[in-house]
């Protein structure tokens, strides 16, 4: 079949970028956005505290939001130690939100939607929360998966379920932010080749009808924009929530 | 050229989607677990950059700026406080210089009192002698008229006793008749 195709998964596919010294030690197009994602973040903070100001000015202000409220959310969450774990949970939140914004941009590679990157983000967490778990409360931390004020006989019921529910913390971390990034993304090409399709199919009245998939697609731009800093802070808010459940045990 | 409708529905189905080869999930490409290699460095990169330098540095400015605030209003504070104080102080003051400056006022009041009846005194006293020393002129004067009084009736009674009778009035009997006549009058 000659003409137009939609290949909606080919956005996702992995080259080696950096020319050739990236493709001698195996850095991808997708390490280029993460490069890009964190050089951003650096910048934006070195900018931001150039003046220091006591009113501060815009890049400033931008990097004051963005402090106060990953360090609102990780106190109000995990409670007191939560500053211990600010700058981990900033890094996380910062590197997530500004990969889901990159893939927005065309030709930006959107590093989320790749299940490696967010499961290896996802194991991470869970990994370090139980470490911390362990940790702060040494064994009693396998208490946590007893609930507490239900009858004993329910005991051998309960505890199976907890602790499959909590090994399907990783899963559901990970699945949900690749999920939302890369559906948006498959949304976004399927309705654009679907446009050049109407337009191969059908001429001029193709090309008009195809004003209909383009405002969807104008539409999705804004919905992938709240995605983009949902799926962020949804991680962000969970992986406070797990260490929470590692500190205070419930 | 046309297109089949059906190919056009296998084309947006998402069986179709997933029929080919979906690059997330190819792990036979190396790629897709260098790329985890990577990021785990330039996250830690970047997780050093912020946690040494980025987040305490802007914890700082934050922290700065709260300490600033909190010294500026304790200074208005204190400044308020001063305030009220002097403002207290000069009500006080102001009071004080009214008592003193009423009580200076009844105090000039009572002694000008004191002098106009002192001087109303003194001048009612200076009436009374002045009185006194008056009547008692007159009473002199009144005395000395009545004392004169009684020569002259006589000497009248004589001289009317001469022009009637053409001779003198025996004498000694015009003083009897106008001592008569006083007692007379005196008792009418």
């Amino acid at each position: 079949m000659a003409g137009p195709k939609i290949d909606a998964l080919g956005q996702f596919s992995l080259t080696t970028g950096l020319g050739p010294l990236g493709r001698a030690v195996d850095f991808t197009n997708s390490n280029e956005a993460m490069l890009a994602a964190a050089a951003i973040i650096v910048l934006v903070f070195a900018l931001g505290l150039r003046a220091q100001a006591l009113v501060p000015g815009r890049t400033q202000a931008l990097v004051e939001v963005l402090y106060e409220f990953v360090r609102d959310m990780c106190v109000d969450t995990i409670g007191d130690e939560g500053m211990r774990f600010f700058p981990l949970v900033f890094t996380i939140f910062s590197f997530i939100l500004l990969g889901n914004l990159l893939g927005l941009f065309p030709y930006f590679f959107a590093f989320t939607s790749h299940i490696a990157v967010t499961l290896t983000l996802a194991l991470f967490v869970f990994l370090f929360s139980t470490g911390v778990g362990f940790y702060t409360h040494g064994l009693r931390f396998l208490k946590f998966f007893v609930p507490a004020g239900v009858p004993v006989w329910l005991l051998p019921l309960l505890i199976p379920i907890e602790f499959i529910s909590y090994l399907s913390r990783p899963v559901s971390l990970s699945v949900r932010l690749f999920a939302n990034i890369t559906a948006g993304h498959v949304m976004w090409e399927v309705f654009a080749g679907f446009m050049l399709l109407l337009a191969a199919s059908f001429g001029v009245l193709g090309a008009v009808a195809a004003l209909v998939p383009l405002g969807l697609n104008v539409a999705l731009v804004a919905l992938e924009l709240l995605v983009a800093g949902l799926q962020a802070y949804v991680f962000a808010i969970l992986t406070c929530l797990y260490l929470h459940d590692a500190v205070h045990m419930h | 050229m046309r297109i089949p409708a059906t190919t056009l529905l296998l084309a947006l189905s998402p069986t179709a989607a997933w029929a080919g080869t979906m690059p997330q999930m190819d792990f036979h490409n190396p790629l897709t677990l260098t790329q985890v290699g990577w990021m785990v460095v330039i996250l830690v990169v970047l997780y050093l950059l912020l946690a040494r330098w980025g987040l305490p540095e802007m914890g700082r400015v934050l922290e700065n700026r709260a300490q600033v605030i909190a010294r500026d209003l304790a200074d208005a504070r204190a400044a308020k406080a001063e305030a009220d104080q002097r403002a207290m102080a000069l009500r006080a003051t102001i009071a004080q210089a009214r008592a003193q400056a009423q009580a200076e006022v009844a105090e000039m009041t009572t002694k000008a009192k004191a002098r106009a009846a002192a001087n109303a005194a003194a001048l009612a006293a200076r009436l009374d002698k002045n009185l006194a020393e008056s009547e008692q002129r007159i009473a002199r004067a009144r005395a000395e008229a009545m004392a004169a009084l009684k020569p002259v009736a006589v000497a009248a009674c004589e001289a009317i006793w001469q022009k009637l009778t053409g001779g003198a009035a025996p004498a000694g009997s015009a003083p009897g008749c106008v001592d008569a006549a006083l007692a007379a009058k005196k008792a009418a």
